[in-house]
């Protein structure tokens, strides 16, 4: 007996495989997924904050934007997924720009991807689970007990399996955070920006945190932007990162982290990834 | 076109294969789920295998698939079989046994007796609350009538304008139009007796004693009751309370003394302005009823006296107590997360206009003893 399933084709993740080509971390790239062009970022009425951002994203690549505190990588961040219009610029996301796509074609855009916010922003009135079933509930036809056991895997992978029926102002700020990741990953996004992920979460669960970023984007292609200080992470699990600067007002560096630290002679770029002070005014 | 197929067949041992091939995703799952629990079913006590081979694309919804089939005890275990290592990798990040059952039920509920219990204990604590809070607010008003440097002024005249200035287009409103349908109600049934000049009494009285206070009074804790409770509560959930406390800083002198002082200030002068409207809707609307503004007023002047005004204008300062500390209590007794601040803010409201109201009728009864 043969059941067929059979679906409209899918446009993103479709590498047979299910792995993306990566040949060497860091190194050449499969195409590129998002493209950041002629970005000027800030505020409409303020001054850019940062000012012609060029960069790409590559298929199934773990791509890092790092930086000091205000230096724009959040604001980036929102202009990239359509939260904010840039002052000047492009965001193409999978062949469509972000900042010029209205009405169908924006939330075309919008379901390809997920995004976990700096607080996790979860729903206050829902419990975990419920947060989690959400999306899918919205956006799947799945059964309802697929729903259940997709969004408690997805609680598990991020050790929330116990709390699935407390409310979010009932846990730390690093279990909302883990919450917020599983439910921007409720529907298997090809593509996951995650901002501060790491930041507030015990080493532990930030080192399984890492394990699972490489995992999904290993196994599954998925890509991910990641706006973060963690330089751990960064080395850990990012294949390329660009780093922001207030003072230059835009990217300084741009690379695999471990070979930034290891051979870049930017004082600016070494006081970032060494982690050393900057001297002081004489 | 993708697509995801299931091939079941008999395997010459008398076990089951499940043969799963093309892509796993959400929209193949949804078709497939039922089929493939369906297909173990009908095969109890049989050694069950599920050949991954063909399976080219396996995302959560298709790893949520195998785990289904191997987290139900079953005796023998269904085998999965095949799986492309990139995919084995994210099945094994999964135990199944712990998706067995919830880790985290609802407590169940207990007998209604003990439920009873619990309700009542939480009133008996609220109304203790209530009561140390007036004592706490008390005290605090009395050190800032004492210290008066120690009040920050410049809290209480933004509080002043918020609770006062900016509420004028609203009390007048209301107190107008409360005016005008209290002359139209009475002045036509008490025209068939000639009697339309006592109209003006009945306004004058209601207003003056009643009406204007109370009127003011509940629009005051529906509008800046619930804002006060919505101001500290958010600086309850932001922490901003905690670090008053470690600061060294009592959060009733700090937060509640200028708002108590504010509405202390405020609401007696929206009362008397709530009187004045209302008497001018009052005095508009007779004059349908062929009575002179002049004629109105007099009839008023003659049929109020100080009294009557000084018994409604009293209740304005235990209202403006009221509104405050409730409001401010409910923000202190903020929980955590969004949502406690809408809490607070309709408790604020809630508990405000019941307070006012019962305190209105103790007024009435005591007003009646004393004769006034």
């Amino acid at each position: 007996m043969n059941v067929s399933a059979a679906g409209p084709s899918q446009g993103a993740n479709s590498s047979p495989s299910g792995g993306s080509e990566r040949s060497e971390r860091g190194g050449p790239l499969t195409e590129p997924i998002i493209r950041v062009v002629d970005m000027d970022a800030g505020y409409e009425g303020t001054p850019a904050i940062l000012e012609n951002v060029n960069f790409d994203v590559g298929r199934g690549q773990v791509f890092g934007i790092l930086g000091g505190s205000g230096c724009g990588k959040s604001t980036v961040l929102k202009h990239m997924i359509g939260l904010l219009p840039p002052l000047a610029g492009e965001a193409w996301i999978d062949g469509t720009d972000i900042v010029t796509a209205e009405g169908d074609d924006l939330l075309a855009i919008r379901r390809k991807f997920g995004v976990m916010y700096q607080s996790g922003a979860l729903f206050g009135s829902m419990t975990l689970l419920e947060n989690v079933r959400l999306p899918l509930e919205v956006w799947t036809d799945l059964p309802d007990d697929a729903v259940d056991l997709i969004a408690r895997m997805k609680l598990e992978l991020v050790g929330l399996e116990a709390f699935t029926g407390h409310m979010p102002a009932e846990l730390s700020g690093g279990m909302q955070k883990r919450a917020g990741i599983a439910r921007a990953m409720a529907l298997d996004p090809s593509m996951l920006f995650l901002d501060e992920p790491s930041s507030g979460l015990d080493p532990i669960t930030a080192a399984s945190l890492d394990a699972t970023i490489r995992r999904l984007a290993d196994s599954l292609g998925v890509t991910f932007v990641i706006v973060t200080h963690d330089l751990g992470s960064a080395f850990v699990a990012m294949d390329r990162v660009i780093l922001l600067d207030r003072r230059a007002k835009g990217i300084i560096a741009e690379g695999d982290p471990r070979k930034l630290r290891d051979d870049t002679t930017d004082p600016r770029v070494r006081a970032f990834f060494r982690r050393e002070a900057e001297p002081a005014p004489a | 076109m993708t697509d995801a197929v299931l091939a079941i067949s008999e395997a010459s041992d008398g076990g089951r294969v499940l043969a799963l091939s093309g892509r796993l995703d959400s929209e193949s799952v949804t078709r497939l789920w039922d089929a493939v629990r369906r297909a173990v079913a009908e095969a109890p006590a049989r050694r069950v295998v599920v050949d991954a081979s063909g399976v080219d694309y396996c995302d959560g919804a298709g790893i949520a698939l195998i785990v289904d089939l191997l987290r139900h005890p079953r005796e023998p275990q269904v085998e999965i079989a095949n799986l492309k290592p990139a995919f084995e990798v994210l099945l094994k990040q999964f135990d199944p046994h712990v998706l067995e059952h919830d880790l985290d039920p609802e407590p169940p509920r207990g007998p209604a007796v003990e439920e009873i219990g619990r309700a009542a204990y939480r009133i008996w604590q609220d109304i203790r609350t209530q009561v140390t809070f007036v004592g706490e607010a008390a005290a605090a008003l009395v050190h800032a009538v004492r210290n008066p440097s120690t009040v920050r002024w410049r809290d209480v005249w933004r509080i002043c304008e918020q609770v006062g200035a900016d509420a004028l287009p609203i009390v007048a409103l209301i107190s107008f139009l409360l005016g005008m349908i209290l002359a139209f109600q009475s002045a036509v049934p008490m025209k068939r007796f000639g009697a339309e000049i006592f109209v003006a009494d009945l306004i004058g009285l209601s207003m003056l004693r009643e009406l204007g206070p109370l009127m003011t009074a509940i629009l005051l804790a529906g509008r800046s009751g619930a804002a006060f409770a919505a101001e500290i509560g958010t600086m309850r959930v932001n922490q901003e309370v905690d670090a008053l406390t470690t600061m060294g800083l009592d959060p009733v002198r700090f937060l509640v003394t200028p708002r108590i002082i504010a509405a202390l200030l405020m609401t007696p002068l929206l009362t008397l302005f709530a009187n004045l409207v209302g008497l001018i809707g009052g005095a508009i609307t007779m004059q349908s009823f062929s009575i002179p503004v002049v004629t109105f007023m007099k009839e008023v002047d003659s049929a109020v006296t100080m009294t009557d005004f000084m018994a409604g204008f009293v209740k304005s300062f235990v209202f403006a107590i009221l509104i405050a500390g409730i409001g401010c209590l409910r923000g202190l007794q903020t929980g955590a997360g969004a949502s406690a601040v809408g809490d607070a803010a309709t408790k604020a409201v809630v508990t405000g206009i019941i307070l006012l109201v019962v305190v209105d009728g103790i007024f009435a009864v005591v007003y009646y003893v004393l004769n006034i």
